[in-house]
């Protein structure tokens, strides 16, 4: 498994006596879209949040391949996974509310347009190039997902669906390898999710990057993933493509409900 | 002449502020301007300046500090002590510097166990980190115990503090309209996500604190200068209150509401003075209604610019 882009082994995180997540190894690969899926309490979310950081791991190990060799994750805060690459949006919508749709993008582009603290308060040349260069990256990637029209409105204004969406930008702002997705398509009607679903193949296939999601909507995961986890009571049920998934006894009887 | 709106509203400001310095210049030649008055103008100035250096700790990147008049302390003692030997105008701004330096290094110290509170806790944590450095100045030698320093040379004009005042507004809107201010109000927003994107939450938290202290110690250097009186007392927790109090009524995350509340707030102690003790009681009752009417303060977090008028008035006259 060297060729993984992340690869993380026997997972463990106890919450005082309960295990979210037991022994879980997964690993994903460059430009795959990978499905994360199970009952609610299953883990998902908790290994999402070991993977970024947010909540550190009791054991186990977490790599990720970057241009400098294959990195150890473990023990890195959030904000250093991220910087080597790793981005996600949030199962609660937990967007920069009362700043613009155009500072949420600029703010996760903080890391790729550096100016130092003296040019930027000086205001020298070099402070309003690197603005004008971090803009127009910014208004580029607003372009291309629709949300030109609405960059200067505060994140809060906008509805629920593109609220989602920029939340996706914002991720996609920090030049990420790898991208969770913690339930893309949570309280969204049937045609947001065909756009939702639209847009998702859209960053596998022109950003070049592996995106691994979290969802309950079964016809958004069959249709777009390639390769599906399937979690239960902190522990890996099976894995597989979607088609056989769909077959396996063990998941029908756990998760889609079968006798 | 056809200049971007960009340069327009850089020429607009610098012509505020030249503007501003040759009105009072021109009333102070005109002897219209009483030493009554320039004392008003004075604290307005030095208020400005600490408010707006909190203003950027509370409003911009959202962490309640109650320590400010701790921050002012290091500067004005430094100020006080140093310009007792170095009576000269380059001995007030080295001992600034100083007091700036000082201040900084303490902020380190306080800001990295205390910044991981948050709200109420914080609060107290800055309260008592300010209490500490009130307490070590009541008890030192060199700083003269609980009598305070006296007779600190005048080195201060009201020139010396408008210049300062412009100045520091200045550094803080630059540093605010930058990464780093973006990163710092995105922490406030929701530091999960913020370290999400890669920000260093811890850092920017920590640069902002350092960067409201060095301000304070601004403030504190030009009072010691200006005054030329301080004792310990002068930076209790009241005085660490009354700048909040500038930045919570002009608008937490509004610098042109902190210039508003600084002016209306000194008039108003100003013209207050003559009516005694009705005085704390009009002044208690004025921020209770704003409180009540507009909790958001007098401007919430609502910014002039220079810049957004003249594009519009560019976008208007295109149509």
């Amino acid at each position: 498994m060297s060729s993984a882009l992340l690869d993380a082994r026997s997972l463990v995180k106890n919450f005082g006596g309960l295990t979210a997540v037991a022994n879980v190894s997964v690993h994903f690969d460059q430009n795959e879209l990978v499905g994360l899926i199970g009952p609610n309490g299953a883990g998902k979310t908790t290994l999402f949040n070991l993977l970024t950081g947010e909540t550190p791991v009791s054991s186990g190990s977490i790599s990720l391949a970057t241009d400098r060799g294959v990195q150890t994750l473990n023990g890195q805060s959030p904000a250093q996974i991220a910087q080597a690459g790793i981005s996600r949006t949030f199962q609660n919508i937990r967007l920069f509310k009362d700043l613009t749709v155009l500072d949420n993008v600029r703010i996760a582009m903080t890391n790729h347009y550096r100016e130092g603290f003296f040019t930027s308060i000086l205001r020298l040349p070099k402070y309003y190039r690197t603005e004008r260069e971090m803009t127009a990256a910014a208004q580029r990637l607003l372009a291309i997902f629709d949300l030109t029209a609405v960059a200067q409105q505060p994140a809060k204004n906008l509805p629920y669906g593109t609220q989602r969406r920029l939340e996706i930008v914002r991720a996609l702002a920090t030049k990420p390898k790898l991208l969770f997705l913690d339930e893309p398509a949570a309280g969204m009607n049937p045609e947001e999710t065909a756009d939702l679903t639209r847009l998702i193949r859209q960053i596998q296939h022109d950003f070049h990057i592996t995106v691994v999601l979290i969802e309950h909507d079964m016809s958004l995961v069959m249709d777009v993933c390639e390769r599906l986890y399937v979690l239960e009571h902190g522990g890996l049920l099976a894995t597989g493509t979607p088609a056989e998934i769909q077959q396996n006894p063990a998941v029908i009887k756990a998760y889609l409900g079968g006798d | 002449m056809n200049l971007s709106a960009r340069v327009k509203s850089n020429l607009a400001w610098l012509g505020v502020m030249v503007g501003g310095f040759v009105i009072i210049d021109g009333l102070e030649v005109a002897r219209l301007i009483n030493p009554f008055i320039e004392n008003m103008l004075v604290t307005i100035g030095i208020n400005v300046i600490l408010a707006v250096g909190l203003n950027l700790i509370i409003g911009f990147a959202g962490q309640f500090s109650l320590g400010h008049a701790g921050f002012m302390a290091i500067g004005a003692y430094a100020t006080g002590i140093m310009t007792q030997t170095m009576s000269t105008p380059v001995g007030f701004f080295l001992s600034m510097g100083v007091g700036m330096v000082l201040a900084m290094v303490a902020a380190v110290i306080v800001g990295i166990p205390t910044l991981r509170l948050r709200g109420d806790y914080l609060a107290i944590a800055t309260m008592g980190a300010a209490e500490i450095i009130r307490i070590l100045i009541n008890n030192l030698k060199i700083t003269n115990g609980a009598a305070g320093l006296f007779n600190i040379p005048a080195l201060v004009s009201w020139a010396t503090v408008y210049v300062l005042m412009c100045l520091t507004t200045l550094v803080t809107v630059n540093f605010i309209h930058s990464r780093g201010g973006r990163a710092v109000m995105a922490v406030r927003e929701d530091e999960l996500a913020a370290g999400a994107m890669g920000i260093n939450t811890t850092r920017w938290k920590l640069a902002a604190f350092v960067f409201g202290a060095a301000t304070a110690a601004i403030g504190g250097s030009l009072h010691a200068a200006y005054i030329q009186t301080i004792a310990p007392d002068d930076f209790n927790i009241m005085a660490s209150i009354a700048i909040l109090i500038i930045v919570v009524l002009g608008g937490v995350g509004s610098i042109t509401g902190t210039f508003v509340a600084a002016i209306v707030l000194s008039v108003l102690d100003t013209i207050l003075q003559n009516f005694g003790t009705i005085r704390m009681i009009i002044y208690s009752l004025a921020l209770i209604l704003i409180m009540i009417f507009k909790p958001t303060g007098l401007l919430g977090s609502w910014e002039f610019s220079f810049k957004r008028w003249f594009t519009r008035r560019e976008v208007t006259s295109h149509e």
